[in-house]
């Protein structure tokens, strides 16, 4: 059985960089192939490489697909012979309908005449291959993005894929959307077609991939065949990180004070459907000392519930009590909440927490900049030492605080976030999604911020989909579906099996 | 787990009062002065000083020398001054991600009510230019509060305000010219500093200026040099200095022969100063940078972006409504005209000038050198006498290329 693609030597520099460095990767027909490594392995510029972003001639190196030496100038040449690439940002036009985006540029037309009929029906095949039971007028900004997701899928398919290549595919999703375009790609396997998927879920990846290639700094370490051993998850990672993992999250010792945060009787609504609760009747308390963490599916109203708390930056009609060590504060707006105490860092790091153009120093200070000024003059040389401190104390990777956010890597970006809100001296800190879309060292690194902070007596609450955090961070935790409160248990003792039970058995009263 | 750094405490208390001495040495340049000014960071201002530059001494050659005698550099600064003041506003407007499309109708507007004010009613200066002052602000005003508070497109916004002041200037003036304005008003626009010591008055000033501004760049880099925060050698330091001080009094000369500082440049030069101040100093300075760049960002970190918006356009009221009055006391009568198509060179001068149609980049020098190059591209062509026609085809191109060479940088540089 010949390699349907095979990677030789990938060699790529950028001015000053090494990107990559003689990588090799064999993609075996009909196989599902995993490729793992730290943000800023290199994974994404392989990728890039692969389908002709970066052209021929702008690497060095061999690229046999099907047997023939190629060479693409750029991504329509390899989308023409089936290799197709997913983003982890999803390039569909949202105020257009599914079968618009469907055929986007690649429209069932004669002499530029579109030919709607043709177009819906053909959609609806394509919908029906990956499971979506939608109108192909919807408009995409209707659909969830596990939905969304799934669009892409079938707009891969419409252009005849042999060869997909799935970039971070269940970053965004839930459990069970996730769960559902994993069967999806194990069904296209068994049609003999073949992926590459690239993830940070490990669970995920040692559930679906027969190889694993993993890229460490640029370079392909190795390749794991899953169909002859099983492979760990902990094998994977001492992989991409060159060591052992003893434990992913960081040792701590909880010493829990009195209460710190708590909220009573808090219920808010939708920002445009008045009629829809987000938040029903919630009742939550943090400890000083305490992490609590707030489990969920995708829309169970948790960002709703953190964002309505913090200075109502979401929702209407929201009603409720905040009481900070025991006295109740006005957190009726942002800037009210921060003055009592209140941190939110968003789950969106590039669209809500950063302004990207902007360096370290401006990003650090901007939610406290009077801690930098007198009578409104900022002081720039107390603001470089503020930021300079904490880049040092969050180990932010950079050439100097005057690095612009935008080049920064995922996980320094979030620290980055979390010296702008640490700056602003809270007692309580919402942390939503704190490690998404960052590597493991990174996340380690975070976890042990989030421990130092819960160390020195500040409640943190917790808002993650990833589950194996929640557990393995938390002293506490809530479990949230369609906007309540409907199980909470002690760190020790949960497991994902309670927290999913307790899910589903509110569904089940519903 | 040697990579993995677990930072001790963090506590924000200590942050405020940090040892310098921990901080990590920062780059301390050692380049050559020149090459070092022209490094990629600062390519951008020098660029455009340079283009400036390039455009004067093309214009000083075709013209045979007339350019930079004393009376035409008088008049270029003259009829410069309010496409600088107003740019000032609207910097700050295009940086918070908007537009002004009605700047040119309030210069009409504000223009008009101040020859009624003064010349039909008789209200004496002082109570008519406050009083035309606040106007501008509410018209600013009243259009900052649909674009913020509703939502609606400053460019919507702002083009129903075009076609509304310059309706009610034809309303005020009649449809007929009002003019002329009281001897004391048109100083503002036509007066001259007080030759206190003949035509080396303005030297002088230069120079007190010249020596503020050394002594307290000199005492900036001394601060850096403290923290360790250096990044400029000393030969760029000198010699950036050196040039803008020999600029500053070569020019002083040159308006010394005539007839000394124009009233409006003190103004203008204030102005200058206090919005340069602003944006670099100040925290709403800061703060409208932040919700030009992301503006979820700025509102989730406590910034009343809504407010800060609606203070811009205000503030672009007063300074169209300022440079309404200069406009009709250099005229000497407010028309129904004036200030038409002003809005076209007050947005080009910012864009040529580096802001960012995104918004959240624009510097106050950049922009104040965009509108010089306009000035002077208008002033020049004119005395070559290249028609009305063919000196906009040229403006126009100036700005698309400006704007190309601007995006070529920005991705060179990514």
């Amino acid at each position: 059985m010949s390699a349907i693609l095979e990677m030789r030597g990938i060699t790529k520099t950028f001015p000053g960089v090494k990107a990559l460095d003689n990588v090799n990767l064999v993609v075996q027909p009909g196989e599902i192939h995993a490729i793992c490594g730290e943000n800023g392995a290199g994974k994404s510029t392989l990728m890039k490489v692969l389908s002709g972003v970066y052209p021929h001639g702008s690497y060095t190196g061999d690229i046999l697909y099907e047997g023939k030496t190629v060479s693409f100038r750029d991504i329509s040449e390899s989308e023409h012979l089936g290799i197709i690439i997913i983003h982890q940002e999803l390039a569909l036009v949202p105020l257009l309908s599914i079968a618009e985006n469907m055929f986007l540029g690649n429209e069932t037309a004669r002499f530029g005449i579109i030919d709607w009929d043709r177009a819906f029906a053909r959609t609806r095949e394509l919908l029906a291959l990956v499971g979506l039971d939608e109108n192909p007028e919807t408009l995409i900004t209707n659909l969830g993005i596990g939905k969304q997701q799934l669009v892409e899928i079938a707009k891969a398919l419409a252009k005849k894929v042999k060869l997909l290549i799935l970039d971070e595919p269940t970053a965004s999703l839930n459990e069970s959307d996730s769960e559902k375009l994993l069967n999806l790609l194990l069904g296209f396997k068994k049609q003999g077609m073949s992926s590459i998927i690239i993830s940070h879920k490990l669970n995920e990846i040692s559930k679906v991939a027969d190889q694993i290639t993993i890229i460490r700094d640029g370079t392909s370490v190795e390749t794991l065949d899953c169909r002859r051993d099983a492979i760990t998850e902990d094998r994977i990672i001492k992989g991409m990180v060159g060591r052992d993992m003893e434990s992913r999250y960081p040792p701590r010792e909880p010493k829990i004070g009195g209460p710190l945060l708590e909220i009573r009787n808090w219920n808010a609504f939708h920002h445009v459907h008045a009629d829809r609760a987000v938040c029903r009747n919630i009742n939550l308390t943090v400890r000083r000392g305490e992490i609590v963490g707030v489990a969920g599916l995708m829309g169970a109203g948790r960002t709703e519930l953190a964002m309505s708390v913090f200075g109502r930056s979401y929702g209407q009609n929201i009603s409720g009590e905040v009481l900070l060590d025991g006295k109740p504060v006005d957190v009726s707006t942002i800037t009210k909440a921060i003055a009592a105490g209140i941190a939110y860092v968003t789950e969106d790091r590039k669209q809500l927490g950063l302004v990207l153009d902007e360096n370290i120093t401006k990003n650090t200070t901007l939610a406290n900049l009077p801690g930098v000024s007198k009578a409104m003059v900022i002081d720039s040389d107390r603001e470089f030492v503020v930021a300079s401190d904490y880049r040092s104390k969050l180990n932010i990777r950079s050439f100097g605080v005057e690095q612009q956010a935008v080049n920064l890597s995922g996980g320094n970006q979030q620290k980055v976030v979390l010296s702008k809100w640490l700056f602003t001296r809270p007692e309580v800190l919402i942390l939503d999604e704190p490690t998404r879309g960052i590597d493991v060292g990174a996340k380690y690194e975070i976890y042990a911020i989030i421990n130092a902070l819960a160390e020195e007596g500040k409640g943190v609450l917790m808002i993650s989909s990833e589950m194996p955090e929640l557990l393995g961070m938390c002293d506490r935790i809530y479990v949230m579906n369609e906007g309540r409160f409907v199980g909470e248990f002690p760190g020790r003792e949960a497991t994902q099996e309670t927290i999913m039970r307790a899910i589903m058995r509110s569904k089940e009263l519903n | 787990m040697s990579s993995v750094n677990v930072p001790g405490g963090i506590d924000p208390a200590n942050v405020a009062h940090p040892t310098p001495g921990s901080l990590p040495p920062a780059k301390t340049g050692t380049g050559s002065g020149l090459r070092q000014m022209l490094a990629k960071g600062n390519f951008r201002d020098y660029g455009l000083m340079i283009a400036l530059v390039i455009i004067m001494l093309f214009f000083e050659y075709t013209t045979d020398g007339v350019l930079f005698q004393p009376l035409n550099l008088t008049n270029l600064i003259l009829q410069n001054s309010y496409v600088v003041v107003m740019a000032l506003g609207m910097l700050l407007i295009i940086v918070a991600g908007h537009i002004d499309l009605s700047v040119g109708s309030i210069v009409g507007f504000v223009g008009a009510l101040a020859a009624v004010l003064m010349v039909n009613y008789h209200v004496d200066y002082v109570s008519a230019t406050l009083l035309c002052l606040v106007v501008g602000g509410l018209v600013g005003a009243s259009q900052g509060y649909f674009v913020a508070y509703f939502g609606i497109p400053s460019f919507i916004v702002t083009l129903a305000g075009m076609l509304v002041f310059r309706g009610l200037t034809l309303s005020v003036l009649n449809g007929a010219s009002v003019g002329p304005f009281p001897d004391v008003f048109q100083l503002l626009a036509k007066g001259f500093f007080p030759n206190f010591a003949g035509p080396y008055t303005s030297v002088i000033v230069a120079f007190a200026i010249c020596a503020v501004f050394v002594a307290t760049s000199l005492r900036r880099r001394m601060v850096q040099q403290s923290h360790g925060a250096l990044t400029e050698s000393l030969n760029g330091f000198l010699l950036r200095n050196g040039l803008l001080a020999l600029v500053l009094l070569v020019f002083a000369y040159q308006m010394g022969s005539y007839r000394g500082l124009p009233n409006v440049l003190i103004i203008m030069t204030v102005l200058i100063l206090l919005y340069r101040f602003v944006t670099n100093k100040t925290t709403i300075g800061r703060r409208i940078y932040a919700l030009g760049g992301n503006v979820k960002a700025a509102r989730l970190s406590g910034i009343k972006t809504d407010r800060l918006t609606f203070l811009t356009f205000a503030n672009m009221g007063v300074l169209a409504g300022l440079a309404g009055m200069i406009f009709a006391a250099r005229l000497n009568t407010a028309t129904p005209k004036g200030g038409l198509g002003f809005e076209l060179d007050v947005i080009a001068a910012c864009f040529i000038g580096g802001a960012s149609a995104s918004g959240g980049v624009g510097k106050v020098t950049g922009v104040v050198i965009g509108a010089f190059i306009i000035g002077v591209m208008n002033n020049g062509m004119s005395i070559l006498g290249i028609g009305i026609d063919y000196q906009q085809v040229i403006k126009g191109l100036v700005l698309l290329g400006a704007v190309c060479l601007d995006v070529y940088n920005k991705k060179a540089a990514a």
